[in-house]
């Protein structure tokens, strides 16, 4: 009797077992997952890459509940006695089948991701692409064209001054190119066009996160880094910050706005004057 | 080597006062339960703070009595702050990882079972092991007393990444002396870590028990073993980047503040520092401290599911190799933390390659257990049921790894509740699964008792499916791209996902209660357990060799003799269908 009883709680753990794969999986099957819509080139690549690795992840959760499932329900409540048997092939066997199976899905994914990896970050920005710079600090983004004459005035941090609007710290007054640099609140760039984003940290570490971009970037403070993405539908996209950044953190959001190239160039113009 | 027996290696007298026995201790099983008690209490300080932390995601509103009690500033009303949520969770983080998942089934469980199932009377060094408790104590004791500065516990995260975290009150609330209390903590804390992880390696090689040779000793040794060389290295990297942290918040130096920062509207004294050092030393630690967290637990599973399949595994030496490569590849992995940070993108390439390898020895380690399953006799009790359910967690944890560990996919994935998701299923709830399943099975060894099995199963059910009700949504999340380390959730996106927030809240909720059935039944069990016989599980290792509990010198008198490997299951024994270790009579080859 009782362990007849055991046997009962062995094979509910199987059942259980299953429900919890099932369950798992069915939102991913059933494609419940929305990732937001894709506005990149790149974008695609990551998106196959993690499709790809959901099928292959998701083999292996769902295939290793259910054989855990199975042999609970075989192998628990025997009969006391009952023979023990050893797994066909026994470890040289699994330990072959590891190596040659998952050793085949790193190289493969390890190889494939890398074309995701590398249009982001092995080409640099093209001469052509549009030079934006980004600033993070606590708790907002602030973005810096250069203005007609394509120069960055240059970033003195004690000439800061949140009270005047001077966010990046220029020095207009001795420096001619700072003079026309325009500064905005909002990521405003012009549709299918490469952008070249020159990420400043200002206080502390932050990131740059748009989902829909398929881009994230921690800042560095410290350290100017560089990303290029091209945005392929017009429209309004938020940016996060990723990177837990004080008090504020949850908070600090900025706008990426894609415009038409004609909506674009009406913008620069007005923001000039 | 193997010859080295533990007679001759040291011999202490037999403690007397209740100081010397119950606080100041040299007997290295009252260290183990200590280490246990101070786990008991993190673990269920850091589930509480992670309570609130739900509630007010879903709940901002709510007012939560008495919260104000723990922080006038925090908690005005009882109403949390955006602020004292980042408190919260950077003192979740920390007691977890920290007090927990490093505790519990390494410095705990280690230090209780590790002399025994070699055979030897106690450890190495055992007034460097009282140290090394009454250490970790005092790292605990700074690490609260954040809670009780007026500015509160610091909010950078258990990570505190620079210069957030070192650049003082100009960073936010909780970052001037919070902050400090962290980083004085986490140094003294590391050379506790520093303390034991030595004692293990010294008693692991040298007080062996006659005949103990290495490939003898059981998985949990072999864990705790590896463990404590990965553990060695690790925190001695931590301990100096903490100092060098202190000093660059109290010292003026600047070796993780670069110039030209300016916060809080003032330019910070500081130049020539990187955030990026920081991060590199703080991960060197960092991912090795995952497998201090789950390498014990593997130990501890492999040792318990033997003892209920009542037949070997498959292959213990297979075990013992993938423990091993994965306590290796654990060191080449740490830049996976940083694909995003700046550094060269080339080198993400380089630190992907192992972390996805490290796939290939975990994967063997799951098929070794899943394989020897096969055709066995599995008891179900409480102890095999959570070693059994860490299986299930340690691959749903660990399969999210494999997105992870790409860098082109962490660009999308990387900072949202994804990552949450992995690593509180693969570090935290499969780690914890290891603890839960080797207290309910040495619990008659270390007590006399038994622990209430109806309870004990209750418990495993509800944390079981509670887990991953609580974790697995947070895949879903992950890829939608809800992000982490966020208080309140104000994107206009993320409304239509605030129900399946408030499903987690009360899945935590409801599992975090069930926790109270496990404390009720440890403490209930301590006293009025049914009483356990010397051998209750029918197990093999040394530990099954001696009385309930076990005498202050372990083996009394005797030395013991090893005359077998450690899972003599399933063979024609004189007691049943097993040999113990240190029993003399002949066994018929078995399949290993």
């Amino acid at each position: 009797m009782m362990w007849a009883w055991r046997g009962t709680m062995g094979k509910f753990f199987a059942v259980v077992l299953v429900i919890i794969a099932v369950a798992s999986a069915y939102p991913i099957v059933m494609h419940h997952y929305p990732l937001p819509e894709d506005i990149s080139t790149h974008g695609h690549l990551i998106d196959e890459q993690l499709n790809e690795t959901m099928i292959e992840a998701g083999v292996a959760f769902v295939g290793a509940q259910l054989v855990l499932a199975f042999f609970l329900w075989s192998f628990t409540g025997r009969k006391p006695g009952s023979p023990l048997k050893t797994f066909p092939g026994g470890a040289k066997g699994l330990v072959v089948f590891a190596f040659v199976i998952v050793g085949i899905e790193v190289l493969a994914l390890g190889v494939m991701g890398q074309k995701a990896w590398a249009s982001v970050y092995f080409t640099p920005a093209s001469a052509d692409a549009v030079q934006v710079q980004a600033q993070a600090e606590q708790f907002a983004f602030y973005f810096r064209y250069p203005g007609p004459d394509g120069k960055f005035g240059g970033i003195h941090p004690e000439k800061i001054d949140e009270g005047n609007q001077n966010y990046f710290g220029l020095d207009p007054e001795n420096d001619v190119a700072a003079r026309d640099d325009i500064v905005s609140g909002e990521l405003v760039v012009p549709v299918n066009k490469e952008i070249h984003l020159m990420l400043h940290g200002k206080d502390v570490g932050h990131s740059f996160y748009v989902r829909e971009l398929r881009l994230q970037q921690d800042f560095m403070p410290g350290l100017d880094l560089s990303l290029h993405f091209t945005a392929t539908k017009v429209g309004k996209y938020e940016i996060v910050c990723t990177q837990l950044c004080g008090l504020g953190h949850y908070n600090m959001k900025g706008y990426l706005n894609v415009m038409s190239q004609a909506d674009y160039d009406a913008w620069l113009k007005q923001q000039s004057q | 080597m193997s010859e080295t027996s533990a007679q001759q290696a040291h011999v202490h007298a037999p403690p007397e006062g209740f100081i010397r026995k119950h606080v100041f201790s040299l007997d290295h099983k009252v260290i183990g339960k200590q280490y246990y008690a101070l786990a008991l209490v993190a673990v269920f300080t850091g589930m509480f703070l992670s309570w609130l932390m739900r509630i007010h995601l879903v709940w901002p509103d709510a007012k939560i009595p008495g919260l104000e009690l723990m922080s006038k500033v925090g908690a005005p009303g009882g109403i949390m702050t955006p602020e004292y949520y980042l408190s919260l969770l950077t003192m979740h983080g920390t007691l977890m990882v920290f007090f927990v998942l490093t505790n519990a089934p390494f410095a705990a469980f280690g230090n209780y079972f590790l002399p025994i199932q070699i055979g030897a009377e106690d450890m190495a060094f055992p007034r460097f092991n009282m140290m090394s408790f009454w250490t970790t104590f005092v790292a605990w004791v700074v690490l609260m007393l954040a809670f009780f500065i007026p500015d509160g516990p610091p909010i950078a995260g258990w990570t505190e990444y620079t210069p957030l975290s070192a650049i003082g009150k100009d960073a936010g609330p909780g970052m001037q002396w919070g902050a400090s209390c962290w980083g004085l903590s986490i140094a003294i804390f590391c050379i506790a870590s520093l303390l034991g992880s030595l004692n293990f390696i010294a008693t692991t090689l040298d007080l062996r028990a006659k005949g103990m040779t290495l490939m003898r000793m059981p998985l949990c040794t072999w864990a705790w073993f590896i463990t404590s060389c990965i553990s060695l290295l690790a925190f001695a990297v931590l301990l100096p980047a903490c100092i060098l942290l202190v000093l660059d918040r109290h010292a003026g130096t600047s070796f993780f503040v670069p110039s030209g920062i300016v916060a809080s509207d003032r330019l910070q004294p500081h130049s020539g520092g990187s955030p990026l050092l920081w991060q590199h030393l703080f991960w060197f630690f960092g991912h090795p401290e995952v497998y201090i967290a789950i390498l014990p637990s593997m130990g501890i599973v492999s040792h318990i599911l033997v003892n209920s399949m009542r037949k070997p595994l498959l292959s213990a030496k297979v075990v013992i190799y993938s423990m091993m490569s994965i306590g290796f590849l654990s060191y080449m992995v740490w830049g996976h933390h940083m694909f995003l940070s700046g550094m060269n993108p080339l080198s993400a390439l380089a630190f992907s390659f192992p972390t996805l390898t490290i796939t290939i020895p975990a994967t063997v380690l799951t098929l070794i257990w899943l394989g020897s399953l096969y055709g066995a006799n599995i008891q179900i009790n409480s102890a095999s049921l959570f070693a059994l359910g860490f299986i299930s967690m340690f691959v749903a944890g660990g399969v999210s790894g494999f997105f992870l560990a790409q860098p082109s996919i962490d660009i999308y994935l990387h900072a949202t509740y994804f990552v949450v998701g992995h690593f509180h299923l693969v570090m935290g709830v499969a780690s914890l699964f290891g603890v839960f399943a080797g207290t309910y099975f040495w619990f008659p060894k270390m007590t006399g008792r038994f622990m209430n099995e109806g309870l004990g199963k209750l418990h495993f059910w509800i944390t079981f499916i509670g887990a991953y009700c609580i974790f697995m949504p947070f895949h879903y999340l992950g890829l939608i791209g809800n992000v982490r380390r966020y208080q309140s959730f104000v994107d206009d996106f993320m409304a239509p996902y605030m129900g399946v927030h408030k499903f987690i809240t009360i899945a935590a909720l409801i599992t975090g209660a069930g926790q109270f059935i496990f404390l009720f039944n440890l403490i209930y069990s301590r006293f009025k357990g049914k009483e356990a016989p010397e051998n209750p599980w029918n197990a093999t290792s040394l530990e099954w060799s001696i009385p309930s509990p076990p005498p202050w010198n372990n083996f009394g008198d005797k030395h013991p003799v090893v005359y077998h490997d450690p899972y003599q299951y399933g063979v024609k024994g004189s007691k049943g269908d097993f040999v113990m270790q240190d029993s003399p009579e002949q066994v018929p080859a078995s399949g290993d």
